[in-house]
């Protein structure tokens, strides 16, 4: 599929954004996430990565710009309000509730739900069939990449437009690392469009479709994640060599 | 001897434990010790006793071996109804604007300051002397050997079992009970879920407050009505929620009753006033052996 054809899910305009009012962080990013994409955002520590998604899930004020979500202006809604428009967030830390069980979880993340409930408890046991046999646990007692499962699960049962990753890798062995990615991409393949900030910049842009290089709180690049895993600023970007990641 | 005092504390722990839940669970949700809490026991207690007054002149009758009849019920439910008002007027007045600053010792001593114009307002509107619900003298029966208590003292040491149960299966049965454990573990976490955490704030003042009311109603059923009862057992409360695990609710439960009776049972060994200094030392030392409160997580 080329890109022309395909419909605009999210559409960030010249935002900027910020914790502190005259202390921008983003300065007038612009970022297109298209439906049944990928797309990972990457940049150096500082660069407003998780600054941007937190500011499209609400969290972050908004201090001028534009965040539009299947052509509906949704710049500046309180969090739980993204929520019910369609964004779905999945926090880099803490992002389980720890003392509810994994099903209580997962209900939370059905809050604004008000029909099927029940088929979305099946589907996402179905998807990650390990929660299944947890569901009355504690969540906080699971092990990391159980805990992540978690976190996607509880982002996913309302059945959200966008589907926002912060660095769904961060913290977890190599092994495990592998494994949310193919959960990433499963979750792809089920119908939902993800826009994910990482670190991990190799192994997130060989699952994307398109890449941004966010520095300085504006996007620098935007391409292709093959192309961008061949060019060689990102390589320098990442690892000092004139080479790519490739 | 010894199970007379056992029993005393259980039914001045119930009172506790139900103004402790509710100290603990605004604690959770809002993070900040509300020394306010006490005054929403006296208010219960008075907006019961201003309906018991309105009705003084009908003849109801009482239940059965009881001191009281419906209004007494009518007059429980309205206290809890006003005094969740009054806690949603305080917050909205007070703590509300003082949340957006997120400086927590800034909510302590206006809850400090909230407490003593609540207490003053009680002695201005209703007068400083203690008041009662019924005029009818009990007699304590016996129940068990060497333990008398009167039919009153059973009525709150049921209702109290009631409300726990009640509590519990709501916390853990209901959506709305749900996300306020949601919100309390993980605020950030339930506004991305799509919780609006100010409605959950209210949903909390409304049951903390209601349970304040009714510690309030038996404690003044029990005891007395005093403009300085809830001002006095504040400081139980805290004990009880500390010591039982700040945040836990079962912890607070716990710690009401651990609190009530040994409270009680001090009588045997120190005079009753040293009874707050006594309920103190027992959070103390259980606090030397676990630091997080009986029930209470490991600090992380």
């Amino acid at each position: 599929m080329t890109e022309q054809n395909r419909e605009t899910v999210l559409r960030v305009s010249t935002l900027e954004a910020g914790y502190t009012p005259g202390v921008p962080i983003l300065r007038g990013t612009d970022i297109v996430v298209n439906t049944g994409e990928i797309v990972t955002v990457l940049g150096p520590n500082g660069a407003g990565k998780s600054t941007l998604i937190k500011a499209i899930a609400g969290l972050v004020p908004v201090f001028s710009g534009s965040v539009n979500l299947l052509g509906k202006d949704i710049t500046g809604l309180a969090p739980h309000r993204m929520v019910a428009a369609g964004v779905g967030y999945v926090p880099q830390v803490n992002n389980v509730f720890a003392k509810l069980t994994v099903e209580e979880n997962l209900e939370m993340g059905a809050y604004t739900r008000k029909h099927g409930v029940e088929e979305r408890l099946e589907a996402t046991y179905r998807l990650f069939p390990d929660l299944a046999r947890l569901r009355h646990h504690p969540a906080g007692k699971l092990s990391g990449g159980q805990r992540q499962m978690v976190a996607f699960g509880r982002a996913l049962m309302v059945e959200p437009k966008l589907l926002m990753l912060d660095e769904p890798s961060a913290g977890l062995s190599p092994k495990l690392v592998g494994m949310v990615f193919e959960n990433v991409q499963e979750v792809r393949d089920s119908g939902v469009t993800i826009l994910m900030v990482e670190q991990n910049a190799k192994a997130g842009l060989m699952i994307s479709d398109r890449g941004y290089v966010l520095a300085e709180g504006k996007e620098q690049l935007e391409d292709r994640a093959d192309a961008l895993l061949k060019n060689p600023e990102v390589g320098e970007l990442y690892l000092g060599s004139k080479g790519g990641l490739l | 001897m010894i199970a007379q005092y056992l029993a005393d504390g259980i039914i001045l722990g119930s009172s506790i434990a139900l103004g402790a839940v509710g100290l603990t669970l605004t604690y959770n949700i809002l993070n900040f010790a509300n020394f306010s809490h006490g005054s929403l026991l006296s208010w219960g207690a008075y907006f019961a006793w201003v309906v018991v007054v309105a009705f003084s002149g009908v003849q109801g009758g009482t239940f059965g071996p009881l001191s009281f009849g419906w209004p007494f019920v009518a007059a429980l439910v309205f206290s809890g109804v006003m005094t969740a008002l009054l806690a949603l007027v305080v917050d909205w007045l007070v703590f509300r604007i003082l949340r957006k600053s997120n400086i927590q010792v800034a909510l302590v001593i206006a809850s400090f300051g909230a407490s003593l114009l609540l207490r003053n307002l009680i002695v201005l509107v209703f007068g400083p002397e203690p008041q009662y619900y019924s005029d009818n003298i009990q007699i304590a029966q016996q129940i068990l050997p060497g333990v008398r208590v009167t039919p009153d003292q059973i009525f709150v040491v049921v209702l109290s079992i009631v409300l726990v149960v009640v509590l519990h299966l709501f916390l853990t049965r209901t959506k709305l009970g749900k996300a306020m454990r949601a919100t309390a573990d993980n605020a950030a976490l339930a506004q991305v879920s799509g919780i609006n955490i100010h409605a959950i704030v209210r949903w909390t003042w409304v049951v903390g407050a209601s349970l304040a009311a009714v510690a309030g109603v038996f404690f003044g059923l029990t005891v007395q009505i005093l403009p300085d009862m809830g001002f006095n057992l504040v400081l139980f409360l805290f004990s009880a929620a500390i010591l039982g695990g700040i945040g836990s609710i079962y912890g607070a439960i716990l710690g009401g009753l651990v609190i009530g009776i040994a409270s009680d049972l001090s009588v045997l060994f120190f005079s009753p006033a040293y009874k707050p200094a006594i309920a103190f030392a027992i959070m103390i030392l259980v606090l030397l052996v676990r630091p997080s409160g009986i029930l209470g997580e490991k600090a992380r």
